[in-house]
């Protein structure tokens, strides 16, 4: 399979099953357009007459294209045959191991955004705050059940995490003190509003925290529409000069500010430009996730405003690259020759799996979006995972799971999707979030738009 | 080739799934999103060892 588009001057074809990318001309894309549906002698006929003004184009510029494509064919760069969906099926027979854990440390926030998706932190349940036990015991966990696997991932999540730092502390120590003696390496992310941050929780997470991700949505009026306090008043003045000195302190290490955009912002493209303004560099948006009929939430007319706002996105990152000063965008993020293997690329982002969401009282979902619907409920963290009919279900939940990924060019990108955006669209993990697809497949196409842009370049 | 660009990319043909899949790799979602899956951002954890 593959997939041709066109975008930003560049004429782009992607060979899906070998993951290869090509940029081509006018001609070599129209006749790889129609290579598979037509014979030689009409693609030539067609492209003599289309091209009859091009001096450059003639018979023998015509064969040279054919021979090339013949070329990549054999070197299965291009029309490559899909050799892995017969294997995808075997995956219900994988073991897999437990590597990550997102940790809600609390289930209570300091903030009252009305977009939440954990309903202020609360997940539909009770306030509640994770105590060191049930975290001293998510640690061991984590461990028992990681077999071989080195590198272990906890994210402190809420909820606001940082409601319970004491007992983010202890866990932190507890697992520093046991990774030597068990040959893992804790990678610890926290996610924050930035309310509760001070110096001792600057320099504690820059200490130890892998990754700190930071919730800002952009502009003053965009935050402050959704992002309130418990008063009601806007969040932004409070959080965003901690942030920046958060990170100013953080000396390279990872980081995100991480915006959400809804039906308020569909510019949402001024928002990253004002968090790059902020001297942010490393940034991330996501389109909210919600109830179709919340007057936030983004309807089917945002959407081609919503592919213009990433083609200009892409197109400023390429402007601030060439003059040396850029900004990262997460789903802009794709290295072509270090990604993810196709095991990965298959089995996607592990949830139920590979990683698990823990409750403050110790219970296990597949993810941090499942917590709070009882029947994905996996067991705890004291007996184990014992509902292994769901884990056989998300192990199943792959690029494959869906008949309607079949012909998607995307498929080896997104792994199928994700299972609880397809779970609260349709209510199947194996079913499809349509707008959720059309928003990544305009991802994908900028992102590699982009290492196309960028490799051009490099050569000037 | 003079019309054709190829990019340098990750060889996907060939790899099976006893070959990849060390799963040292960072988890998805555990990064930045939190909200939408996609695996195409992740970077191989044995690529960059080497």
């Amino acid at each position: 399979m593959i997939h041709c588009y066109k975008l930003n001057g560049y004429n782009i074809v992607l060979d899906v099953y070998s993951g290869s990318v090509h940029s081509v001309d006018d001609l070599a894309y129209d006749i790889i357009s129609e290579y598979e549906t037509k014979d030689k002698k009409q693609i030539k006929a067609e492209m003599l007459k289309k091209y009859a003004n091009d001096s450059t184009v003639n018979e023998k510029e015509i064969d040279e294209v054919f021979d090339d494509i013949q070329e990549l064919i054999i070197q299965k760069k291009l029309f490559t045959k899909d050799t892995f969906e017969d294997k995808a099926f075997d995956f219900k027979k994988r073991n897999t191991v437990i590597k990550a854990l997102c940790l809600h440390v609390a289930h209570t926030c300091n903030l009252n955004c009305e977009y939440c998706f954990a309903s202020q932190g609360k997940y539909h349940g009770e306030r509640a705050l994770m105590s060191f036990e049930v975290g001293k015991r998510a640690i061991d966990f984590l461990i028992e059940n990681s077999a071989g696997r080195r590198n272990l991932e906890v994210d402190f999540f809420g909820g606001e995490p940082l409601m319970n730092f004491e007992v983010v502390k202890q866990i932190v120590k507890y697992a520093r003190s046991i990774e030597g003696k068990f040959n893992k390496n804790f990678r610890f992310t926290l996610t924050t509003n930035g309310v509760a941050l001070n110096d001792e929780v600057i320099d504690f997470a820059n200490k130890e925290m892998h990754n700190v991700v930071l919730s800002l949505d952009g502009r003053k009026e965009v935050h402050d529409n959704l992002r309130k306090t418990i008063t009601g008043k806007g969040s932004y003045d409070i959080i965003v000069p901690k942030f920046q000195e958060f990170v100013k302190r953080r000396g390279g290490k990872n980081y995100y500010i991480r915006g959400t955009f809804t039906h308020n912002n569909v510019d949402f493209t001024n928002d990253i430009f004002h968090m790059a303004d902020l001297g942010f560099r490393e940034l991330s948006m996501e389109p909210v996730v919600c109830d179709p009929n919340e007057k936030y939430a983004l309807t089917q007319e945002d959407l081609p405003k919503l592919f213009e706002q990433y083609e200009i996105l892409a197109n400023d990152m390429l402007r601030r690259e060439e003059q040396g000063d850029p900004i990262t965008f997460y789903h802009y993020m794709i290295d072509l020759q270090h990604g993810p293997c196709i095991y990965k690329r298959i089995s996607g982002c592990g949830s139920g799996t590979e990683y698990m969401a823990v409750t403050p009282w110790g219970d296990l979902y597949p993810c941090h979006q499942f917590v709070g619907e009882e029947k994905f409920c996996l067991g705890n963290i004291y007996d184990g995972v014992t509902n292994q009919k769901l884990v056989e279900d998300f192990k199943c939940c792959n690029a494959y799971a869906r008949p309607e990924c079949k012909n998607c060019f995307a498929k080896l990108y997104c792994s199928g999707g994700c299972a609880a955006n397809a779970y609260h669209a349709t209510g199947d993990i194996k079913g499809v979030y349509n707008y959720g697809c059309e928003l990544f497949k305009k991802r994908i196409e900028c992102a590699i738009m982009m290492q196309v842009a960028m490799q051009d370049m490099s050569k000037e | 080739m003079k019309r054709i660009k190829t990019l340098e990319t990750r060889k996907l043909v060939g790899e099976t799934l006893k070959t990849s899949g060390c799963g040292e790799c960072q988890t998805s979602c555990q990064s930045a999103c939190k909200t939408s899956c996609g695996v195409a951002n992740q970077q191989c954890e044995k690529c960059k060892a080497e």
